[in-house]
Parts: C-alpha cells; structure tokens; sequence
C-alpha cells in the first residue's frame, strides 16, 4: 500500500536522476571535492577505463583488469571521492580517439603518476621516451634505466603501467622480437604495435 | 570504502523520493544536490560500519530544513506550488492529489512519514532527527499516513 501510495514521488526518476548527477559532476569540481573523476570510452581494443585526479590522469585500464576493480582500487589508493564525470576527462578521451584513428603520435595530457613509485616509476619514466612506432627490449630497457640484470622486474613494472595505451608499455617487446604479454592481454598489444607499424 | 560512485547509484533515488515527500517538487532537486555534495565531501571521515541510507537522510534532513528556511524568507506564498521550468517534465503534474495532500500535513509527520515509509529508518533514528521520542515519531509517521489516505485515496484502488 505504502508503496503503491508513493509512485508518484519516483516515476520520472529515468531522466531526473541523470540530469542531477550532472549537477553533481559540477558542483563537486567547483566545491574541489570531486579527487577522482572517471569514465569510460569504447575503441579497438575494448572499453578503457579512463580515471584522472585534479592533477591528471592517473589511470586508464582495459576491460580484462575488471573496471569495478579498479575504481575500487582507486577509491583505496587516492580517495573514495570518485564520480563519473566525463568532462575532465574530454581532453584524454579526444586523444585516444585520435591515436586510434591514426590521426596522433604523441599524447599531449597532463599525467598524475602516484600510482607507479620506485623502480617502476623509473620504468614508467623511460617509457614514455619510446617513440610512436618504435619497440625496445625489456633488456634494453633495463639496461637504460642502469639495472641491466632487471629485466624481468622491468617486465613486471610494465605489466603494472598504470596507464597502457598513453604511457607505451606496448611498445617493449622481447630480444627475440615475440611481444610478449601485455596487460591489456596479446591481442591488444599485438593491435597497437600494427595500428603504429601501418 | 566503496566509490562514492556507488553510493549515489544505490541511493541516489530514494533520497530524490524523500526529498520531494519532504519539501516538495520545486525545492527537492536543490535538497538532493547539496545533500550528495555535502555527503562527498564528508565521505572520507565516515566511519567503515556506519548506515549509508540513515547517514544520507540526516544530511537530507538538514539540507531540506535549510531550503525551507530559504523558502520561508523569499516574497512567495508558500501553500500554492509554484511553476517549474517547462523543460523538465513536472513530477507534480503526474499526481497533483499526493503533492496537495502531503503539504497538508505538519511538517514533522511529513518528515517522520518520509524518514520511516520511504527510507526504512526506524522510530529511534527518526526521533533523534525530529527531537523527539521514538513514540512520539511513530504516531507522528502513524497521523501522517493516516492523513494521507483520507486526502489521497488513490493507493486504495491499486
């Protein structure tokens, strides 16, 4: 009965709901309160998920890592402060779009890399030296980076890029010129590496 | 702590019930957003095992209790509805008869009948957001709904 009594409070939620949580997305980046935003975008190799602080963008995260997951392990990491407000993120999701669509070789997006410390930060660092198109070794990389005999901790610092596709994980590959794994798994990065090699 | 994310999925619409029960059509969605963006911004410091629901209906309390005050002080009667921008579709206008009824009530019965039939709080939460006793919140939501049926009988024919 009581429900039944109530209907009327709640039977345009579908679109008022929405529209309130936009109010929410802005207020929040007014108020300084919104620490993570994040959302989502579709593209060859699956939906990422596409997360940035005040600072920027902190993580993206394929489909394969499980995106509940990954908010979880933000709200942990950085603060539970986080919404769904795809308006910070604009500016990165343009990129990718343009990256996929061959029409960009450099990400050009403020980054906020408190997620990568110590040796893989080092690792994190270097990366993002490696040009669009070219492929570097995992011993190469940790021959750069002045730890020649780390090369399977380096394949463990990209295995935990917390931002593949923007920060090229991808683009190191093994000595013997196989990819190797990828942590948006073997097809995406075999993907990549074709969508710069063409 | 969960993404607060997740917090507005779960609870975003009952509190949009509670606040248009409470304050009316034209005020809730004012009610509703200071009341989420007070609760993110409290929302690191609340505790592991606190009620979700029961903390956001506090804040809701307050914040519906503030856009009365502000209601109060501004040159427009108050027991006419007001119109609403034609853009939105107009919630009152589905149900005029339970909008009518519920600002007939006191608002402590409207509040205790918001509090306990919609958001699930019992009497002893309710009575510390009234100021009151359990007792005297149960027979406030009791009046209410009372009220509201002998106003309102359209619940009898569902």
């Amino acid at each position: 009965m009581t429900i039944n009594l109530f209907d009327a409070l709640s039977a345009d939620e579908a679109t008022t709901l929405p529209r309130l949580h936009e109010r929410l997305e802005r207020d929040a980046d007014t108020a300084d309160v919104l620490d993570v935003a994040y959302r989502t975008i579709d593209t060859p190799v699956g939906t990422l998920l596409l997360a940035a602080t005040t600072a920027g963008l902190v993580r993206v995260a394929y489909d394969i890592e499980d995106h509940d997951a990954v908010l979880a392990g933000l709200a942990d990491r950085i603060s539970p402060r986080v919404l769904r407000a795809p308006a910070r993120l604009d500016s990165a999701a343009g990129q990718i779009d343009e990256y996929f669509a061959k029409r960009r070789t450099v990400f050009e997006v403020p980054v906020d890399l408190r997620l990568a410390e110590g040796f893989r930060r080092n690792v994190i660092e270097h990366l993002r030296d490696i040009g669009y198109g070219r492929r570097e070794s995992y011993a190469a990389v940790a021959a750069a980076i002045g730890h020649p005999r780390a090369v399977r901790a380096v394949g463990t610092a990209c295995a935990h890029n917390p931002l593949p596709v923007v920060i090229p994980c991808h683009r190191v590959v093994r000595s013997d010129g196989s990819t190797g794994q990828y942590v948006g798994g073997p097809l995406a990065k075999s993907t990549l590496l074709d969508l710069e090699a063409a | 702590m969960r993404p607060f994310e997740d917090v507005v999925a779960e609870y975003g619409a009952t509190v949009l019930r509670v606040c248009r029960a409470v304050v009316g059509p034209v005020d809730a969605e004012d009610a509703w957003s200071e009341t989420f963006l007070s609760a993110l911004r409290a929302y690191p410091d609340l505790p592991a095992d606190a009620n979700v629901e029961a903390w956001l209906v506090t804040i809701a309390h307050r914040r519906a209790v503030d856009v009365g005050r502000a209601r109060s002080r501004r040159p427009v009667p108050t027991d006419t509805l007001p119109e609403r921008p034609a853009a939105h579709a107009d919630p009152a206008a589905r149900d005029p008869d339970l909008w009518a009824a519920l600002q007939l009530l006191p608002t402590k019965q409207r509040q205790a009948l918001a509090y306990h039939h919609i958001a699930g709080l019992p009497f002893a939460e309710i009575a510390e957001l009234l100021d009151n006793s359990p007792d005297a919140a149960r027979r406030a939501a009791a009046d209410g709904l009372k009220t509201l049926r002998k106003h309102y009988r359209e619940d009898e024919s569902a």
